[in-house]
């Protein structure tokens, strides 16, 4: 079991599956809607569904925790909060689209959503204002005990010649430390996050129709939320969560029952894109300019953003490109195929030990 | 009745010789102000090592072997192998983290992405996107070995084959 576990941990396995069950339970479009229905996915917006989803999530806990390589990474005080973190945001996820799920049905059946009738209303005084005020308490309480029970991961002064083994970043740039992993700083540090940020504000606005608008909604509006869930919680959530317990020394892959070895040896012999066409294909070593070199990395990064939106344009999204024209489409497709690069590019990284598709180190381009 | 209320009127001149003083005195503040803030940003005292300095005769270094005895004091490893002694940054070239160097497996490893780097400093694993960084290394009169931090030599520039980025033995 635990060896099982471990196995699909690896990200290769953990990434396809959660990509999958993704799909599933958060369907993008009316083909997939209808395959989730007809296997029951949104009885897990239910009441019972989320109790049962709870329960076996803490079960796995309480199971994991008689592990001790599992207690000893998930009780370290740097991963408590993470521990949380997967319960909120799971409890978050389930209370909208539970309400989403209640709406559709009713509307399905032609009535009004929840919002629209006084059931769902409060008045601001005195019930919201006590049920703030009550949440205020508990949460100072809980920040207190917090701070009393767990000891603060203080460690030895800072030392430039000394770097932990693993070094994490705090745990909310965890999900970009894993994306350095793949690309080089400037573009993982900097130009993916803020597209990506940009593209997870922007895109879910982007269908300017009044379907499923102004209430919890899935139906209305499910390629917005999709889309938006796709980015927080598979490219966030979940390589924050994948950087916090299953990355250990020397940064390589551990599953969660793993003993944290630093001498673990892990064949890694990343190649770039211009080494697999020159010396494996063509055999003839790689040539000294570095245009010729990186011709043929530059051509599928240009071909990447260049001809691929128009392809997608006349196949796929045939429909988005007529309803919202030109530059609402490319917005869209540009932000989309930004955010995209990067599990593409982890993908590129498991599949082939692709280390970079264009790698010009002699003036710092690395893509 | 009400003269009496009347504020004692202030001449045109007077008003402006005011201002004028008022705004001297407030650009003066900010711009002290700012020096200070300027001024915080350089510390008082820098402790730096001595960018160059001695390490030894060459027959400390046992060949095939990395030495990470200058590691902590300058950040660098120094490696002798059948050949030559080569004197290695400690700095990964992806995000500047120190490498870890496990002889078991003869790479350097970087804690932080994952970077390996085989033994004569050449990028091979992660996302590290060149070499380590090479320092100049001479022999001393006293027959030490004598390395300068302030001159590098990158791989990738071909500055690896420059006579003074390591020492024949």
């Amino acid at each position: 079991m635990k060896a099982t576990i471990n196995w699909l941990a690896d990200p290769a396995i953990s990434f396809t599956l959660i990509i999958l069950v993704f799909f599933l339970v958060f369907p993008i479009t009316d083909r997939l809607e209808k395959i989730s229905k007809r296997l029951k996915i949104d009885l897990l917006w239910t009441n019972t569904g989320g109790l049962i989803a709870l329960g076996v999530l803490v079960l796995f806990f309480v199971w994991g925790l008689t592990d001790e390589n599992f207690r000893l990474i998930v009780t370290k005080p740097d991963n408590v909060p993470i521990v949380g973190l997967i319960f909120l945001v799971g409890f978050f996820t389930w209370l909208s689209m539970k309400q989403a799920r209640e709406n559709d049905n009713r509307m399905g059946q032609g009535g009004q959503p929840l919002e629209a009738s006084d059931k769902s209303k409060v008045l601001v005084w005195p019930d919201l204002i006590y049920i703030e005020f009550i949440c205020l308490i508990l949460a100072t309480v809980l920040l207190f005990a917090w701070s009393i029970f767990v000891k603060a991961p203080l460690e030895e002064p800072a030392n430039p010649t000394l770097s932990p083994n693993p070094s994490k970043a705090p745990w909310y740039f965890l999900g970009l430390q894993e994306m350095l992993v793949y690309y080089d700083p400037w573009l993982a540090g900097i130009v993916l996050p803020t597209l990506i940020m940009v593209g997870l504000v922007a895109i879910p606005y982007m269908d300017t129709g009044d379907r499923g608008t102004g209430f919890y909604s899935y139906s209305g509006r499910k390629r917005a939320i999709s889309t938006f869930m796709f980015g927080f919680l598979v490219l966030w959530t979940f390589l924050i969560i994948v950087g916090t317990f299953l990355r250990g020394p020397n940064w390589n892959f551990f599953g969660p029952f793993e003993v944290w070895d630093a001498n673990k040896r892990v064949v890694l012999n990343n190649v770039n894109l211009s080494e697999y066409v020159y010396v494996f294909l063509l055999e003839t070593g790689l040539p000294r300019g570095w245009l010729i070199r990186e011709i043929w990395g530059i051509l599928l990064v240009v071909g990447y953003f260049a001809v691929l939106p128009g392809l997608l344009a006349k196949t796929v999204f045939r429909n988005l490109y007529e309803r919202w024209g030109t530059v609402r489409y490319s917005t869209f497709i540009v932000l989309l195929l930004m955010g995209m690069a990067l599990p593409i590019k982890m993908y590129m990284r498991w599949l082939f030990n692709l280390k970079y598709i264009v790698s010009i180190p002699e003036f710092f381009l690395n893509i | 009745m009400s003269d009496d209320t009347q504020p004692t009127p202030i001449s045109r001149r007077g008003f402006i010789n005011w201002l004028t003083a008022a705004w001297v005195a407030f650009i003066a503040i900010v711009a002290g102000l700012l020096t200070g803030t300027v001024r915080f940003l350089f510390p008082n005292v820098l402790f730096e090592p001595p960018q160059s300095f001695r390490a030894g005769p060459p027959e400390d270094y046992t060949v095939g072997e990395v030495s990470t005895r200058f590691k902590n004091e300058f950040g660098v490893w120094i490696v002798r192998s059948t050949t030559e002694i080569y004197v290695l940054s400690t700095v990964c070239t992806h995000l500047g983290c120190t490498p870890n160097w496990l002889g078991g497996e003869q790479k350097f490893k970087c804690p932080c992405h994952g970077s390996g780097f085989r033994i004569s400093g050449v990028n091979f694993e992660g996302p590290a996107p060149r070499p380590l960084e090479r320092f100049k290394v001479t022999l001393a009169d006293d027959g030490q070995l004598l390395i300068d931090k302030t001159k590098k030599f990158q791989f990738e520039k071909g500055e690896w084959s420059n006579p003074e980025s390591f020492l024949a033995v």
